[in-house]
């Protein structure tokens, strides 16, 4: 078994995933199927500015938290 | 917002001018038309909003941007279910990079039955965000000292409670709430407490540079009409502030000219 074949696991909003080795976070969310307006990715307590999404990379145990806005006072 | 337009009555908060005065939040409704056509009917131009996880198993559930436009309202992200410094940093990071901008609203709660404003908390979340370049209105105690040093700090609008959040007991510690804005250089909100129109009248009448309002009309029987109260509510308040209220005195004085009487 190669390890580039081998899935990348990973938890995005505390759910476990397996994604693709080498997948962007622009891949995990266009297989997410997420609207992206408005929405924010925090990796391992790091912001992921929306203008990195295509370059970086996730590594087995990356937490990715997706959040976005709804109602409240 | 129409009837506002002209009156060159504007607030200002952080260097954006506001014509309504009533602020709104967005939390509560049964569900999201209900929300768009009560924030439509209250003439807010700012809505508070809360940052949450996108929900990864429904994927085409309603989303409140479809239903309140950022484009047409000004979006105040909160720290609403922070109960520490640490949380609501992280959390208002998020906001600023999902919605693009710096203007936030900090809360950090004690537990209940109170939601009481933790106020070391909060002096130590300010600082934080302050420092990380975030514009803060602060939801605060009702408390001068305090109010004080959150604008010394930094903060662009203080706001204190009026009463514990969704209570709708109206402002109960007025005293309290004029010295906080008559000492302030910055916007004084009352933020928490308004139960109907009248508490949000006497908030203005008092002073406040405009009111925040969630539960009273999200929970109210009917909000869009308790939306159109509120903005009618806030509208007379600053109108008789503006006017200058005639002073109160414990005996009677008579409306009509007591000379030129029959005999």
């Amino acid at each position: 078994m190669s390890v580039t074949s081998e899935a990348t696991r990973i938890t995005v909003n505390g759910e476990p995933l397996a994604v693709a080795p080498g997948m962007s976070v622009a891949g995990l969310i266009a297989q997410l199927g997420l609207d992206t307006r408005k929405m924010a990715v925090e990796r391992n307590l790091e912001i992921v500015p929306r203008s990195t999404y295509a370059d970086v990379r996730l590594t087995p145990g990356d937490a990715l938290e997706i959040v976005h806005f709804i109602g409240g006072g | 917002m129409d009837s506002y337009v002209g009156t060159g009555d504007e607030w200002t908060v952080a260097g954006r001018k506001f014509a309504s005065r009533l602020v709104v939040g967005t939390g509560k409704y049964k569900d999201l038309p209900t929300t768009a056509a009560a924030i439509e009917a209250s003439g807010a131009e700012m809505v508070t909003v809360a940052v949450r996880r996108v929900n990864l198993s429904d994927r085409n559930a309603p989303m409140l941007q479809d239903y309140v436009s950022p484009q047409r309202y000004t979006y105040l992200p909160n720290t609403a279910g922070c109960f520490t410094a640490d949380e609501a940093v992280r959390t208002l990071r998020l906001a600023r990079e999902a919605g693009g901008w710096n203007l936030v609203k900090l809360e950090v709660l004690g537990p209940a039955p109170t939601l009481y404003p933790d106020m070391p908390a909060t002096f130590e979340a300010a600082k934080a965000l302050i420092k990380d370049g975030f514009e803060v209105m602060v939801y605060c105690s009702d408390d001068p000292i305090a109010a004080k040093r959150l604008e010394e700090m930094g903060c662009v609008a203080i706001m204190p409670l009026g009463a514990p959040i969704g209570s709708g007991l109206g402002v109960q510690n007025p005293l309290m709430i004029q010295m906080i804005i008559e000492q302030a250089k910055v916007p004084v909100l009352v933020d928490a407490g308004v139960g109907t129109a009248y508490d949000a009248t006497f908030a203005m009448e008092l002073g406040c540079a405009a009111v925040l309002v969630n539960s009273a009309i999200a929970m109210a029987d009917d909000p869009v009409l308790m939306a159109r109260a509120m903005k009618a509510g806030v509208e007379a308040g600053r109108l008789a502030f503006r006017a200058g209220r005639i002073p109160r005195r414990g005996f009677a004085s008579a409306s009509s000219p007591m000379t030129g009487l029959i005999h």
